[in-house]
């Protein structure tokens, strides 16, 4: 199969791969897919507590090419958002910028999930923080 | 009539030092490049010596037959059988289908039980499941850790109603090698006739029909550097006389077994590639062993968590099959894209499965997400051998920094307890 040249791209630079601190209360984790599957993505977001803006991003995949490489983009463009903006990327988005074929769509999909469980980690930190506030109080 | 064609020369020179000419091919299971060789001697039978087999009173025909004759008797001699039962074929999943369903129709009042291996190639396996849908039975006995099967489970499977065990002697993912000659004897203490598909191994490694008491063998042209689209089928013809129904009918050509038109160049082509692979095999099975093993020991030095898919001991010299932990097999093909592999990852094939052959060795779908076989030939050198393994290295180690499962692993984290989120 002929990747496009923006997956290759990602591939071989791969943008933000790392990690940040999971324990830290302003750093989402969501880790989707399963070995047995063939892919799996960490995809981490660092957010303004004042502003709610993803400032960071980082992410590490086990998966094919497309999978790196929609991994890759998703932590490029959830970068400088807002949590809200950033819930608002579709898995679509990602197919059309990276022009994957529809065997690689499941790619995508992942990396969609991936932002989306990053988020749900963090806002889960931010109410239990908030509620260890209140109770402090 | 001069056949001025140009022969594409082949790299049958050492390249010098690390030197080499990308990309290299080490997917010989695949299929392999065709020997100048046996170009050389098929390309008379194009033009010059075109004629039809089958026509017995002229010249030409004449040629043809004499070039398909020395053919025939060239494969028997490398198999250890005779030129009237070697029948030629499209290649070697006709032979296997018609082996197996040609059998299963004539002796079906005999009985209806067919006993294969899961880890068959697909032109075996799925051609057993056509004839379950006609009313034969099939068992298809599992294989142990090391792709071998036990032949308990064999003797166990087989009742007064098995007619036919097919089971291949060479696996083309793993190169693992059945106990062959064992299993031809089972079946013919018991009157079941032995079918094998031979495809990986004949040219390899040593293959004698009546050592190994196998009654129908299939044979491929291009996987021992011949041509593609012929191939043949060893029919027995003593002890026992083994009776095939046809498949393809026509003008009777091959004994009634495989009517029509003989491809002349294809099966001279064979015969010279059976010619060569007889003269050369000593030899080259010890050289291509030695490079396995270099590619293996190099990779293996320099890598942990790396597996080996399949029996070492029981294997072809040209094969190995590993499972790079915590890196998916298409991504690593990726970036080792000057060197043509294959892998056993769900990505790369057209099923969007990981491989069944390596889900049998119960080693887990991880594993065969991020497994490669690499399939050294007869014009792989050692250069090229040091130049995948550097390549292979440092891609696995880039992709495994780029790996949640390794960052885990080396966390502590065993990932088998891990509660993964369903796709």
């Amino acid at each position: 199969m002929a990747y496009s040249d923006k997956v290759i791209d990602h591939y071989n630079h791969p943008r933000n791969v790392g990690s940040l601190d999971k324990g830290s209360a302003d750093v989402g984790t969501g880790l989707v897919g399963a070995p047995e599957c063939g892919d799996v993505m960490k995809l981490q977001i660092k957010v303004n507590r004042e502003t709610n803006i993803i400032e960071d991003a980082k992410f590490k995949t086990f998966g094919c090419g497309s999978a790196i490489a929609s991994s890759s983009l998703a932590t490029e463009w959830v970068k400088g958002k807002t949590i809200d903006e950033a819930l608002a990327i579709k898995n679509t988005e990602i197919v059309k910028e990276l022009s994957l074929p529809p065997v690689k769509i499941h790619c995508s999909v992942l990396a969609e999930d991936a932002i989306r469980a990053a988020i749900g980690d963090w806002k889960k930190k931010q109410e239990t923080t908030k509620l260890v506030a209140a109770e402090a109080k | 009539m001069s056949t001025d064609v140009k022969i594409p020369q082949a790299q049958t020179e050492q390249a010098s030092d690390k030197n080499v000419k990308l990309p290299i091919y080490m997917d010989n299971q695949a299929t392999t490049p065709m020997d100048p060789r046996v170009l050389e001697e098929m390309l008379p039978y194009f033009m010059e010596k075109f004629g039809n087999a089958a026509s017995r009173n002229h010249s030409f025909g004449w040629a043809a037959e004499e070039g398909v004759e020395t053919a025939r008797e060239r494969i028997a001699k490398l198999v250890g059988a005779t030129a009237k039962e070697i029948i030629f074929t499209s290649g070697a999943t006709e032979s296997d289908n018609l082996a197996i369903k040609g059998a299963a129709e004539m002796y079906r009042e005999k009985g209806n039980h067919i006993i294969t291996v899961v880890t068959e190639h697909k032109a075996v396996l799925d051609t057993c499941k056509r004839l379950e849908k006609y009313g034969y039975r099939v068992t298809y006995l599992p294989v142990q850790k090391d792709g071998l099967i036990d032949l308990d489970d064999l003797k166990r499977a087989m009742d007064d109603k098995t007619i036919l065990v097919t089971i291949m002697a060479a696996n083309n993912e793993i190169g693992v090698l059945q106990p062959i000659a064992e299993i031809g004897k089972l079946c013919h203490e018991r009157g079941v006739i032995f079918h094998s598909d031979a495809t990986q191994a004949v040219g390899k490694m040593p293959v004698d029909v009546n050592k190994q008491n196998i009654d129908l063998m299939s044979i491929s042209g291009h996987k021992m550097y011949g041509p593609k689209g012929v191939g043949a089928l060893y029919v027995r013809r003593k002890n026992p006389r083994v009776q095939l129904s046809a498949i393809i009918d026509g003008g009777g050509h091959e004994r009634g077994m495989r009517s029509g038109t003989l491809n002349v160049p294809g099966i001279v082509g064979l015969g010279k590639a059976c010619a060569i692979a007889q003269d050369e095999m000593p030899k080259e099975s010890c050289r291509l062993a030695g490079l396995r093993n270099r590619l293996r020991d190099r990779i293996m030095g320099r890598l942990d968590e790396v597996y080996i898919n399949g029996s070492m001991e029981h294997r072809l010299p040209g094969n190995i099959n590993i499972s790079f932990a915590y890196v998916e097999g298409e991504s690593l093909l990726m970036g080792i894209n000057d060197i043509a592999v294959s892998s056993g990852s769900a990505c790369t094939s057209a099923t969007l499965e990981p491989s069944y052959v390596l889900k049998a060795l119960g080693a887990g779908d991880d594993l065969a997400h991020s497994s490669i076989r690499f399939g050294l030939g007869r014009f792989n050198t050692e250069a090229e051998v040091d130049y995948v393994a550097d390549r292979v290295i440092e891609t696995v180690e880039r992709l495994r920094e780029l790996s949640p499962l390794y960052e885990m692993a080396k966390e502590g984290i065993n990932l088998k307890d891990v509660k993964w989120a369903a796709e």
